[in-house]
Formats: C-alpha cells, sequence, structure tokens
C-alpha cells in the first residue's frame, strides 16, 4: 500500500479549513442528537451489556453459528459461498454477476465490498458497478474515497455536492436538473430522478447486511433512504457479501442491536427502513439469492485475545462522531474503508501492521475513551489500541526505538524504588531551573502548544510518609 | 466447486483454532426492558401516533365505518389518480375512491408500478416506541415492490390488535420466513452534512391510519 502514514495523512488535513469545518458541524449535529436519542432508553447499560455478550457468544461459537447459518439459508432457498479473502469474494461475485448475463449491478451501500475493492474489480471485468446509497453516489461522481462508516461523503458540504451532482450525473445517467440549488431536499431530489432509471431496469443486486440469524437464515439490512429495499427487492438476482462476524445466534437477538443501533448511528429510535429476509420467497424479490461469507481477516483479528473485541462492531459509527482526532484529521486519513477510533483496531487486525499505514493507526489516538463510552458493544477501544502499539514497538518498526527505549529506561526506575524516590526528590528539589518549553525537534513542538504540569514541592511518597495518620 | 468447499473448511479450521483456548463468554443476561412504556392500550396508542409523527408520517384516526371515506380523502387530497392494490385488501378499504384500482394479479412490473401514485395496504403490526409499521406480505399488504415504487403510501393500522409497546414486543410476533419490512416514517436520509431530510427513494409520503374501536 502506498498510503501516506496516518500523522502525514492528517497534517495535511488539519490544514484544510473547509474540511474541518464541514467535520466539526457534522460530528457536533449527530453528537447531541445521539446523546438524546439514548438517554430515552433507561435501561441503555443493560440493553449495552447484552449486545456485547451476544456478540462474544458469537465470536467465541463463531463456527457452530455460520453452520447453522448456512443450513437455514440453504434451506430457504439461498446458495451460501465461503470466500477466504478479497481476491476469492471478488471472483465468486464476478462469476455469479456473469452466469446472469447482465453487465450491470446496482449496489447498496456496504462496507465489506469496499473493503475487497469489489467495484473496481467489476470495472475491470467490464461489469458496471452503481453505488445507490446518497452518499456513496456522491463519492463515486466525485472520483473521491469515503471518509466516515455511516455518511461516506461528510467531508463535502451541501455546496460541494451540488457541483459534483450538476457536473457529474450526465456522464452516469440522468443528467442533474437545471437549476439545481444547494437545499438537502433539492439534492435528495436529484438523487431520486437519476436513480430510478437504475432501479426499475436493474436485473442484479448486490448489498452487504447488518445481521444474519444463525438461527432462521435471516439477513436484515438496515437503512435510510430506500435504495436499500430498492437492491434487494427489484432485481432477480441479489449477492450479498457479508463478514463472518455478522451473525447473530438467535431471532430474539435482534431485540437489543435493533434498539441499540439505530440510536447509536443516526440517532433516531429507528432508521426509516429495515429489510429482513430469508433466502428467497415465491412471488416476492429476487428468484436467486446468493450469500458471499467473508474472512479476509477476520479470523486473525478472532486469534488475538484482546484485540478480537473489535469483531464485535456493528458498524454505527458512534465512536468516530464523538473523536477529537477524528474530528480534526478526517476519515481519509486513516487510510482505510474503516475510519475512525474502529477503524485504528480494526485495519491494522484485518491487514496486518506491515505498511507505515497501518503501524501508525494505533498511534491515531489520544486513548480520551469517549470512543468506548458511546459504543453500543462495549469495544474497548483504549485497550486495543495499547495492545496493539505494544505489537507494532515488539515489531520494531522505523520511529518506535525511540519510545521503545524510554519505555525501558522507565520500567528500570520504576522496578527500583529507591532509585525513583531518589529521582523524584531530585526533580522537585530543581522545580526552580525546570524549562517552560521541552528541548528536541519532536518534543518542543508538543510543549509549542501546551504548558508543562507543574511539578508539586514534594514527592506524594515523602508527603504521605509525613502525613498518614 | 472443490475451491469452494476448501474455502469453507479452511475458513472454518482458522476460526476453531482461533478460540481453541478462549475463555467460555459470560451468558447473556437479558435485564433490559421488555417494554418502556405502561402496559395500557390507549397510551401505547398515543406514543405510536406521536412517534410516528415526529418522523413525518402524517397520522389519522377514525372508527370503522369512517375508513373508507377516510382513504379516500388520503387519496384525494394527495391528487393520487391510481392505487395499487394488494391481493387480499378488503374492498371496503377502497370503497369510496374514485382512484383507479390497480390489482397486482398478475404482478405489476417495476415500470408499471412506478406508474402508478399509491398503494393502499395494511400491515402485521406496529410498534409504538420506535413509531414503526411492519409488512410481512400478508393478505392486504403485497409483496414488497409495491409499498416501495409508488410515492404515496397509505397504510392502516387496526388498534388495539396490531400495535405492540416495543421492539423486544414486536419480534415473537413476526414470522421470520416471511418477508419483513420495518418502516419508520418516509424516506429520508441524512447523508448531507448528517442532517435529515425526507424524501429519497422510497415513498416521500406516508400516511398512516390507526383504526379504532373496531
Amino acid at each position: 500500500m502506498g498510503m501516506p502514514s496516518f500523522p502525514e495523512a492528517a497534517r495535511e488535513a488539519v490544514g484544510d479549513t473547509t474540511l474541518r469545518a464541514n467535520l466539526r458541524h457534522a460530528t457536533h449535529t449527530i453528537r447531541d442528537k445521539r446523546a438524546r436519542a439514548v438517554a430515552e432508553l433507561d435501561d441503555w447499560a443493560a440493553l449495552r451489556e447484552a449486545g456485547k455478550r451476544i456478540k462474544d457468544d458469537t465470536l467465541r461459537h463463531l463456527d457452530t453459528y455460520l453452520v447453522r447459518l448456512e443450513a437455514a439459508v440453504t434451506a430457504a432457498g439461498g446458495t451460501v459461498h465461503w470466500a477466504a479473502d478479497a481476491a476469492e469474494a471478488n471472483r465468486i461475485v464476478t462469476a455469479l454477476v456473469r452466469a446472469t448475463g447482465e453487465t450491470e449491478v446496482v449496489k447498496v451501500k456496504s462496507m465489506a465490498t469496499q473493503e475487497i475493492g469489489l467495484n473496481e474489480h467489476l470495472e475491470a471485468e467490464g461489469i458496471a458497478a452503481y453505488e445507490t446509497d446518497l452518499a456513496e453516489l456522491i463519492v463515486q461522481l466525485g472520483e473521491d474515497r469515503p471518509s466516515h462508516i455511516l455518511v461516506p461523503a461528510i467531508h463535502r458540504n451541501r455546496a460541494e455536492i451540488r457541483d459534483i451532482f450538476a457536473e457529474k450525473m450526465g456522464s452516469w445517467g440522468r443528467p442533474a436538473p437545471d437549476g439545481l440549488s444547494d437545499t438537502p431536499a433539492e439534492l435528495a431530489e436529484a438523487a431520486r430522478l437519476h436513480l430510478r432509471e437504475k432501479f426499475l431496469r436493474a436485473k442484479v443486486g448486490i448489498s452487504g447486511a447488518n445481521f444474519m440469524v444463525a438461527e432462521t437464515g435471516t439477513l436484515v439490512v438496515v437503512e435510510s433512504e430506500g435504495n436499500g429495499r430498492m437492491c434487494l427487492t427489484l432485481p432477480e438476482t441479489l449477492i450479498s457479501v457479508v463478514g463472518i462476524e455478522k451473525v447473530v445466534p438467535s431471532w430474539r437477538d435482534l431485540e437489543v442491536f435493533l434498539q441499540t443501533l439505530p440510536r447509536s448511528s443516526t440517532a433516531e429510535r429507528m432508521n426509516p427502513y429495515t429489510s429482513m429476509w430469508t433466502g428467497t420467497t415465491d412471488e416476492d424479490g429476487p428468484s436467486a439469492f446468493h450469500l458471499v461469507l467473508l474472512d479476509n481477516g477476520r479470523t486473525d483479528a478472532l486469534a488475538d485475545e484482546v484485540g478480537r473485541q473489535a469483531l464485535r462492531c456493528i458498524r454505527c459509527s458512534a465512536c468516530l462522531n464523538v473523536c477529537p482526532v477524528y474530528e480534526r484529521a478526517g476519515g481519509h486519513a486513516y487510510g482505510s474503508v474503516y475510519p475512525g477510533p474502529i477503524g485504528a483496531i480494526l485495519t491494522p487486525q484485518l491487514r496486518g501492521t506491515s505498511s507505515e499505514i497501518d503501524a501508525s493507526l494505533p498511534y491515531a489516538s489520544s486513548l480520551c475513551g469517549a470512543c468506548y463510552e458511546v459504543c453500543p458493544v462495549a469495544i474497548d477501544i483504549p485497550e486495543v489500541l495499547v495492545h496493539l502499539r505494544e505489537r507494532v514497538a515488539e515489531e520494531g518498526g522505523k520511529g518506535h526505538r525511540l519510545e521503545k527505549a524510554a519505555i525501558k529506561a522507565a520500567s528500570w526506575v520504576l522496578d527500583r524504588p529507591n532509585t525513583l524516590a531518589a529521582v523524584e526528590r531530585l526533580a522537585s528539589a530543581t522545580r526552580k531551573v525546570h524549562p517552560k518549553r521541552l528541548p528536541g525537534p519532536g518534543a518542543r513542538q508538543w510543549s509549542d502548544h501546551r504548558d508543562l504540569p507543574e511539578l508539586p514541592a514534594e514527592p506524594f511518597r515523602d508527603w504521605w510518609r509525613k502525613n498518614r495518620p | 466447486m472443490t475451491d469452494a468447499v476448501s474455502a469453507r473448511e479452511r475458513i472454518l479450521a482458522r476460526v476453531r483454532a482461533a478460540v481453541a483456548n478462549a475463555p467460555e463468554a459470560a451468558a447473556v443476561a437479558r435485564d433490559y426492558r421488555t417494554s418502556h412504556t405502561a402496559d395500557d392500550p390507549a397510551a401505547v396508542l398515543g406514543l405510536l401516533h406521536e412517534n410516528l409523527a415526529d418522523y413525518r408520517a402524517h397520522v389519522h384516526r377514525t372508527a370503522p365505518d369512517g375508513l373508507a371515506a377516510l382513504v379516500a380523502e388520503r387519496l384525494a387530497e394527495r391528487g393520487a389518480r391510481s392505487v395499487a392494490v394488494p391481493p387480499g385488501l378488503p374492498d371496503a378499504w377502497l370503497a369510496a375512491t374514485d382512484a383507479v384500482r390497480r390489482p397486482d394479479e398478475p404482478r405489476l412490473s417495476p415500470y408499471a408500478l412506478d406508474g402508478i401514485d399509491a398503494v393502499v395496504t395494511g400491515c402485521a403490526l406496529a410498534i409504538a416506541e420506535t413509531g414503526t409499521i411492519v409488512l410481512d406480505g400478508g393478505p392486504g399488504q403485497g409483496r414488497r415492490a409495491l409499498t416501495l415504487v409508488p410515492d404515496l403510501h397509505v397504510c392502516v393500522v387496526l388498534a388495539p390488535e396490531q400495535v405492540v409497546a416495543s421492539v423486544p414486543l414486536a419480534l415473537p410476533r413476526l414470522d421470520p420466513g416471511r418477508p419483513l419490512t420495518w418502516i419508520s416514517g418516509p424516506s429520508a436520509t441524512s447523508d448531507i452534512e448528517l442532517d435529515r431530510v425526507e424524501g429519497v427513494h422510497g415513498p416521500r409520503t406516508l400516511e398512516v391510519i390507526l383504526v379504532t374501536g373496531g
């Protein structure tokens, strides 16, 4: 991957004032709304704990639930395929589309298909894939990259969206209406008109899924616009590409996630549309249904006893919206389809930490813990970040040698109480001569914007010895 | 298909190896609420009304004998001259409208549906706490495309029998074997600056009629 490391990409993003204003506006709007939607449920803590445990049980017995799911989907008329990595998944989907004789597909927003680069692969194979989610459409028409899990075009404001629609819609199909303004309602109307012709003629739809119920073989897609319903209902063939961790054991488990997901993601009591389907149904919707179960690094994450909790994620994006680092750096800096705090722990586990960007992601955080607090399945993101930092440091990449040396020195001192006491006393006694700023290139930059904390007149342990009762 | 078989075995083997030494997960405690609302049909119906309206559905109430007139009024008000009719919809519901009836038997093509102004349906149930209507393709509801392509959806909810308070009370009453569509207000998007705008691909107008005293 030729991606720049997070600090490098973030430096550029932070300098972009339009981007910063767009992100600040959007994340603050949703932050307050989410807090209100969550406060409506006085049993939120219990729902969060239940969601966490359901996912932990799922992961602990993932093999059992996947086999159960496969049997249920097959019994209901669907076909299940297994893909160990992105290349395999892309090959399977391409062959399935080819078999229909079609050269275009409509797509409902799916993180899994972005992760495997399905659109690019299909294009290379001569198959046009049309994104139908409004934000995905903005990204696709603007030849841009997604920057948020829920709202991939969060980095764009209404004026930029208007310009993209006016300029690009014509070359993909129905052009934007003349004199298109930048009011959100008019922009949504333009998308409705542009995509309708594609929905009506579509023969193949491609989706992901928010949940797969092992017990019943039911897939669930949660959405707002109705583009999901169009893709899931009108085509003759439906192909769903879903990560293996998206399974939940029982039908009843949905009662937890259908309460926590909408409130955490769009801050609604319920999103406008949720579709649930089990295999195929005569005379209603697609007559052929294919489910492609995707590993692509998930079993690597599953093997890590600290890191595996990242697989509980239900992709609500609440952690992005509260993150001070995401708010300033934006999604692109993370160099992955999974940005923000969850991306910082998911991407390095799915892809490994051999590239510069992936090795830098666990450091893309101030460890403030806001992400953990809002997570509806209680993923302790700071814990996993620290764990992954250890892993990166162990691997001894560039830039981590100094840190390792510092930690080594610190642990030597901390392991020797007498030395520690002496160092503390020395530090207190020399308070008057402490600099206000740190020397050295990295440290000086840090203290340019912050004051160093003042040391107390005597070490706590000395004070305690004198003052304890 | 040997490749597919081996991918399946490879993935399952990797899963088993990954969790082989993992501790058993804590038992799921379902100590969250079954409902957040008092067990009083009038209060539950009031909450449904309020939450549907909060997400920009237009909500009306009538006794059974006023239903046909109200359906006709809602269609006329929105300028609907044609209406898709799902199999099993009670004739009486459309008795007062002069909109052209377009039965879905045989199945209307997507293009034909696109040329129809409205659809009138019943529902499987409605959930008060979230302002949600659930369709399951049963009699009077039709297949999923029927309530998706026309721009106006008039949905009839029979209270109190079709109204539940909460999501946990809704799921046991639904059959996962049927295709289910949960609808909470008209089509909407938050994709432009995370601000909610109603009206994208699904019906832009949702009229809900709560029938009481049946």
